[in-house]
């Protein structure tokens, strides 16, 4: 029998893998995503399989840092790569360069994943949109300095009233870091109004471009657009392309404008409006002055109506009582009352007069009948009918004779003149 | 009046109307209003009529301030 070759693992190995890497070289592979693992070194380790069969593969970090959308089991992927053969464990497996979702392109499911990521994180949710404002003084624009879109707006400004201010923040719209354009501008603005005087301050911002294709407009569907539209205090409109693309940055927006123009005369109003509406007010302004002028007049022409009959009626009324109190007044003159004061005395005089002689006479009456009773009364009056008074030594008058002691000098008052004498006896009756 | 802006006109014209129109103001309070309203309206009008077109660019410089530059919208190339 012929000598028998007999390979060595790795020289088997090895040949199956020159066979393979040559037979096949780069190849296009469909299959459904399974055990899918990210390793920390960034590259990614998973299989693709179809209902009867399994193919290891590797998408290195190299590659799969350009995915624009995330790895999921079950979805089912187009791989371009080269087959290899991992020889420390035999396996063969497809290298893979690119991948490309299967049926819808991989933007479209990027953007799909990252609608749902936001969806679900609710920055899309209605209440937080916030009231874009009517007449703003300062509008910020985040656009291409030389887009299309800013053309459009400009038109619109041209055509409707602008007193309000624009301020362009120019930022690249497509390719390379224009989403990181986009969002700095979007947060500029934000700055810029922490700064600004509140009268300088920015209340609406309009974020958009003009119409491209998906790739174009890709820049409006980066997650970090959407967050910073998100976060922005200051409400913004997203214009972005055509009436029917809708990215992300429209979703986030406060308000999504079809277009630029279309963002533009949602915050400038047409001339006409605000003149129609100026009108208005200024004759709602002067009607109701007049209304209230009429009515004024009218409560005047009453007052004076009631006020002169008030008046006319005062009159009487004073003159009644005037005269009345002119009456009065007379009477109380001091002048007039003069004479009746002078009667007044008069007859208090006389009243004097009389009462004072009355009581003189009686007096007089009075003084009559006491003198004459005085004199009745005087001792001396007595004697003239020749009684006598004698008196003591010491001066007392004696009423008994026991009092007085024979040789005693005795005083005799007689109606005419004093006698004195020597008493010889004393006799006491009884 | 200092320099007002039409839309602050508008929004102290429409609070005059109101107070007017309430019927609470007196006689003379009414006729001040009035006077003031009729000021602020001819103030709108010709904001209408002459407002022109205000674009700025904002710049940041290397201090990371802010400026604003005017903008002439000559379709200018971006630096």
């Amino acid at each position: 029998m012929e000598a028998r070759h007999i390979y060595k693992v790795s020289e088997i190995t090895r040949d199956i893998k020159v066979i393979l890497e040559n037979t096949f070289g780069q190849v296009w592979v469909e299959g459904e995503i399974s055990n899918f693992k990210a390793h920390p070194s960034g590259h990614f380790y998973f299989s693709l399989k179809d209902e009867s069969a399994l193919l290891a593969a590797v998408m290195f970090a190299r590659a799969n840092k350009e995915l624009k959308f995330k790895l999921e089991d079950g979805q089912k992927v187009i791989c371009f790569g080269n087959i290899g053969v991992y020889e420390p464990r035999g396996q063969y497996q497809l290298v893979i360069e690119k991948m490309e979702p299967q049926g819808v392109g991989s933007l479209q499911l990027a953007l799909e994943q990252l609608k749902a990521k936001l969806e679900k994180e609710g920055l899309f949710d209605p209440q937080h949109k916030r009231q874009i404002p009517y007449l703003p003084r300062n509008i910020g624009l985040v656009t291409s300095g030389s887009g299309a879109a800013l053309k459009d707006i400009l038109k619109v400004l041209e055509r409707r009233f602008n007193d309000a201010h624009i301020i362009l923040n120019s930022v690249r719209v497509q390719g390379e870091g224009a989403k990181e354009e986009i969002a700095q501008a979007v947060n500029d603005f934000n700055l810029f109004n922490r700064q600004a005087r509140p009268e300088d301050r920015i209340e609406v911002m309009i974020v958009g471009r003009g119409g491209g294709s998906i790739e174009d407009l890709w820049a409006f569907n980066e997650e970090i657009v959407a967050r910073a539209i998100y976060n922005s205090a200051i409400p913004v409109i997203s214009a972005v392309g055509h009436e029917r693309d809708w990215t992300i940055a429209d979703l986030v927006a406060d308000l999504r404008a079809a277009t630029p123009s279309a963002a533009a005369e949602q915050v400038i109003p047409r001339k006409e409006d605000l003149s129609q509406r100026l009108d208005e007010l200024t004759e709602r302004l002067i009607n109701s002055f007049l209304e209230m002028a009429v009515n004024c007049k009218e409560e005047i022409e009453q007052f004076i109506r009631r006020l002169s009959l008030g008046v006319a009626h005062i009159w009487e009324l004073n003159n009644s009582s005037f005269s009345a109190l002119l009456k009065k007044l007379n009477l109380l003159n001091p002048v007039a009352l003069l004479p009746r004061h002078q009667e007044k005395i008069f007859s208090l005089a006389r009243q004097i007069y009389i009462q004072a002689d009355h009581s003189l006479k009686i007096r007089q009456a009075e003084f009559l009948k006491f003198s004459s009773r005085l004199s009745d009364l005087n001792p001396l009056n007595i004697l003239n009918r020749g009684y006598s008074v004698t008196f003591g030594s010491d001066g007392a008058v004696i009423k008994e004779a026991k009092s007085i002691k024979p040789g005693a000098m005795i005083q005799t008052r007689v109606h005419k003149g004093e006698i004195f004498s020597k008493v010889t006896e004393v006799k006491q009756d009884g | 009046m200092a320099e007002i802006k039409f839309e602050e006109a508008m929004k102290k014209l429409e609070k005059i109307v109101e107070d007017l129109e309430s019927g609470e103001l007196s006689l003379d309070e009414a006729l001040k209003k009035y006077q003031e309203g009729i000021e602020l309206s001819r103030l709108a009008n010709q904001k209408l009529e002459s407002a022109k077109k205000k674009i700025d660019l904002l710049v940041k410089n290397k201090k990371g301030e802010f400026e604003l530059k005017p903008f002439e919208d000559s379709g200018q190339k971006e630096e």
